[in-house]
């Protein structure tokens, strides 16, 4: 009746590597090569730019506080290893490109192991644009003095001097014979050397790079594509147990009573009741899943009486101590000096990250050791997080990151992992946790809600003559004004994760925190003031610029375009906007049409033009540009957050519309040369102009000017509406 | 009750008990450790789980297992023959196509659906043809470059 036999059940997939050696099991296995420890002194370690996600400090135990580490097998393979992740913004194949440049040796040579809180170093996060600008540098460092050591160790075995060594291919050779020379695998049988860099050794420069500035494809690419990755979610246990939490169904709503009578009936099913944690938990996901719908919990209803329309009143009530960010010149004396005036306010919607890969986590409690495999940009982060909820010392914790399937800031939250950590505790099993897409939705750190207010004029000759600038809960990254106002004040009111008890749920960092709020604000603003000045908005920027950096990306955007200047509402839907981000300048022109029927927008061409100083990996840092351009058409045009009284009314993407594949416009990117400059951010620039390019766009399309993201049909309409007819 | 539902998977006849009624997703995911049909939103709305049943992209977040008894379905693992990629995987790869990477499984499956349809399109058909895949990485325009591009070579394969 059957003629294939059935596949074994219930243990299901073949584990992965779910007993990865420990630290010293694997320093062991790496007796036989050379191991290169890099600590770093106080002038190179990582500036402590933090995206304000828990701050977590590297931890006192030595060998965890080395932040750069590599090995170097007998076979010369190498493995280096950091704590930074990949969740798709390409350090996966940016960081090997860099070290197998830095050390002279073939890029296939090289592995890398990322994100394991036993192997890797300490490292804070992996966002703000921070792992090429900031951790690169001491990446390179890292592989320059194991370089150093290299051929120290091969002047010994050849016998000659060092200045006469170079190396090449993975291997020292003598420069003035060629024929003499040694690898590296047979330089390093047994070694195992420690150095502590205080001065950044001798980089190469920029002319010396073979692979750093070459477009490289994906090195994950190939696992991607067939389907061989492993994400958090595709890891299997023996033994392990899915669970599904309870949630309640509006922030602020209190459990008052539960009936678990149901479910206790089912063959299987573990019951986790906590205060503060109720979780079913089945080998079978699915039927975890169904069994979550037979509990039956009371709640209190949710006191929060906010709405998605009137969070802006309740912000700009809300007022926390106003910090000054930046203050310039004499505000007063350049309002005296102001013939016209402007003031707007400007507004954005709570928006969620979104990522296609949940929240996820799997986690082993066995006695007093943990490891948890999750889905996170903050692995370090995890472990302490972990440790606390479990009352585990830090060091008895380790957390390992398969492949994450996108973060954009919001896997620097890691709930799910101590979720699962505590419900692994309590249930004696390991325990996954992925979250559905209604608990992605609900539990998100939202890019919050914000406010901005602007006031500032035109002197008599056409130049702004004050800029006075607040931010209510964007927080201040981006704010900087970057056009040269000698009068000009920048305030901030709380920031992008707070204060507490201010926003209906959690908020936090959205790729660029801060900063697409700030350049919509910003950039609207100064074309509003070019209309007024009845000039160019590109010649109107120019003429407010002295930064040659920011001058050179407008100039160029300008160019690429085939820009032809013209005042005020031209009806071609052309707008611009700069920026400045992670380092990085950007000029964004894009062209919309507007149906003025049912107010959509439709953009038709958006050209990028990026200053990013030299270019690591070209390829991947188009591709971050192109991915910041389509993300960004989605809090610009169409993506927010509706609540009520503390529960959300999208919880999928059935409502929360993401950026489809019609909506693409054509898309060109420009990356101008500066290689005579360090590399700076490219994971987040291109998307903070987003939001103003299309305003100022819709606005040179109709006349109608857009004040609050995203520019949805309904606002479209409203702000045509309020168009006043041309006499 | 459970029962035994046979059917082919990758090129491999599959018979197992299980709930009929259990969703297509998870029995892959879970039962037989076909991990590359990615969870994405639970209700057909993302594409992440895409499978081919019967070459017909559909998506296993909202079949039950019963569906595919007595068919053929194909998953990202059963795409590339004998180590030798599929012309869509070897684009997605030489395009860039991807970064994160965990929408790209549905996309791949559902683009060799659509060229099974439209094994000559334009550039229009294919952003039609893709239109309900969600990618949020944004990697859409190269997603759509590379379709055109696997196009091109399987016509190729299959006039020569």
């Amino acid at each position: 009746m059957n003629p294939h036999p059935p596949l074994p059940s219930p243990t299901r997939t073949p584990a992965a590597d779910l007993r990865p050696p420990t630290r010293r099991e694997f320093l062991q296995r790496c007796a036989a090569g050379l191991m290169v420890w890099v600590t770093l002194g106080p002038t190179l370690r990582a500036d402590r730019e933090s995206e304000g996600a828990t701050e977590t400090k590297a931890p006192a135990k030595a060998d965890s506080s080395f932040n750069a580490f590599l090995s170097i097998g007998a076979d010369g393979h190498v493995t280096c290893f950091t704590g930074k992740i990949e969740m798709g913004q390409g350090p996966v194949t940016s960081l090997p490109q860099m070290l197998a440049d830095e050390l002279d040796v073939p890029l296939d040579s090289v592995e890398i192991v990322m994100g394991d809180t036993e192997l890797c170093p300490y490292d804070q996060g992996t966002w703000g644009s921070l792992t090429t600008r900031v951790f690169g540098p001491i990446w390179r460092a890292a592989a320059a003095e194991a370089r150093a050591v290299l051929i120290e160790l091969a002047a010994e075995h050849l016998q000659l001097p060092v200045a006469r060594l170079r190396t090449e291919d993975g291997a020292v050779v003598d420069s003035q014979d060629p024929s003499r020379k040694i690898t590296y695998g047979q330089l390093t049988k047994g070694q195992k050397i420690e150095r502590r860099l205080t001065v950044t050794p001798n980089l190469k420069k920029p002319s010396q790079f073979k692979l750093v500035g070459k477009p490289l494809l994906r090195r994950d690419a190939r696992d991607k594509v067939t389907g061989a990755t492993k994400y958090t979610g595709d890891l299997r246990l023996p033994g392990m147990l899915y669970a599904a939490i309870l949630r309640p169904p509006a922030h602020g709503a209190t459990l008052l009573r539960i009936d678990t009578t149901a479910v206790r009936e089912i063959a299987g099913l573990v019951l986790v009741q906590q205060p503060d944690l109720i979780a079913v938990l089945h080998e079978i996901p699915d039927l975890a899943q169904a069994a979550l719908g037979q509990l039956r919990p009371e709640y209190s209803p949710s006191a929060s009486v906010l709405d998605d329309r009137n969070i802006y009143d309740h912000l700009e009530r809300t007022t926390p101590p106003t910090r000054v960010v930046v203050q310039h010149g004499d505000l007063p004396q350049g309002r005296a000096q102001a013939t016209r005036l402007l003031e707007a306010t400007y507004r954005n919607a709570y928006v969620a990250h979104a990522p296609m890969e949940t929240h996820t986590a799997l986690a082993r409690v066995e006695g007093d050791k943990a490891t948890v495999w999750a889905s996170t940009q903050n692995p370090f982060g995890a472990r302490e997080e972990i440790a606390k909820a479990l009352g585990l010392p830090t060091d008895n914790v380790r957390v390992i990151t398969p492949s994450v399937g996108g973060g954009f800031g919001g896997k620097a939250v890691n709930t799910q992992a101590v979720e699962a950590a505590r419900l692994a505790k309590a249930t004696g099993r390991p325990v996954q946790v992925a979250w559905t897409r209604e608990e992605e939705f609900f539990n998100d750190s939202f890019r919050p809600a914000a406010v901005v207010k602007v006031q500032s004029g035109l002197d008599a000759a056409d130049r702004i003559a004050f800029w006075d600038y607040d931010v209510k809960f964007a927080g201040d990254r981006g704010s900087d004004l970057i056009y040269a106002v000698p009068n000009h004040r920048i305030t901030a009111v709380g920031d992008f994760w707070g204060p507490p008890g201010v926003h209906p749920f959690l908020v936090g960092a959205w790729r660029a925190p801060g900063c697409n709020t700030n350049a919509f604000a910003r950039e609207s603003h100064l074309d509003r003031l070019a209309e007024l000045a009845g000039a160019d908005p590109i010649e109107f920027r120019l003429r407010q610029l002295t930064d040659a950096r920011a001058i050179r990306v407008l100039k160029a955007a300008a160019e690429q375009w085939g820009w032809t200047p013209a005042a005020g509402v031209t009806g071609r839907g052309l707008g611009v906007a700069c920026g400045f981000d992670a380092g990085t300048y950007v000029a964004t022109i894009a062209e919309v049409a507007v149906d003025p029927k049912t107010g959509r927008v439709v953009v038709k061409r958006v050209l990028c033009v990026q200053e990013m100083g030299m270019v690591v990996n070209p390829a991947g840092a188009t591709i971050q540009m192109e991915g910041c351009i389509t993300m960004g058409l989605g809090y610009a045009l169409a993506e927010e957050i509706h609540f009520k009284a503390g529960a959300l009314l999208d919880t999928n993407f059935d409502t929360y519309r993401l950026p489809l594949f019609s909506w693409l416009p054509k898309i060109e990117t420009v990356i101008l040369n500066a290689d005579d400059t360090p590399p700076q951010g490219g994971g987040e620039p291109a998307i903070i102009v987003m939001g103003a390019v299309l305003a100022n766009a819709v606005h040179d399309a109709t006349g109608a000017r857009l004040l609050e993201l995203p520019m949805t049909p309904d606002r479209v309409k409203a702000a045509l509406a309020a168009v006043e007819p041309k006499p | 009750m459970p029962d035994v539902i046979s059917f082919r998977l990758n090129d491999q006849p599959v018979s197992l008990q299980v709930a009929p009624d259990r969703t297509l997703l998870w029995v892959l995911r879970t039962e037989l450790g076909i991990t590359g049909p990615k969870f994405g939103c639970g209700v057909s709305e993302c594409g992440a789980c895409t499978v081919l049943v019967d070459q017909r992209a559909v998506r296993s977040c909202n079949e039950t297992i019963q569906s595919v008894a007595g068919r053929e379905v194909v998953t990202i693992e059963g795409l590339a023959k004998g180590g030798v990629l599929h012309p869509l995987q070897e684009a997605f790869m030489q395009h860039d196509a991807l970064q994160c990477g965990f929408c790209t499984p549905g996309m791949i499956l559902t683009a060799y659906a659509f060229l099974r349809t439209h094994p000559n399109p334009t550039r229009d058909e294919i952003i039609a043809g893709m239109d309900q895949n969600l990618c949020r990485c944004g990697a859409h325009v190269r997603i759509v470059e590379a379709i055109l591009s696997a196009a091109a070579v399987m016509r190729k394969g299959t006039t020569s």
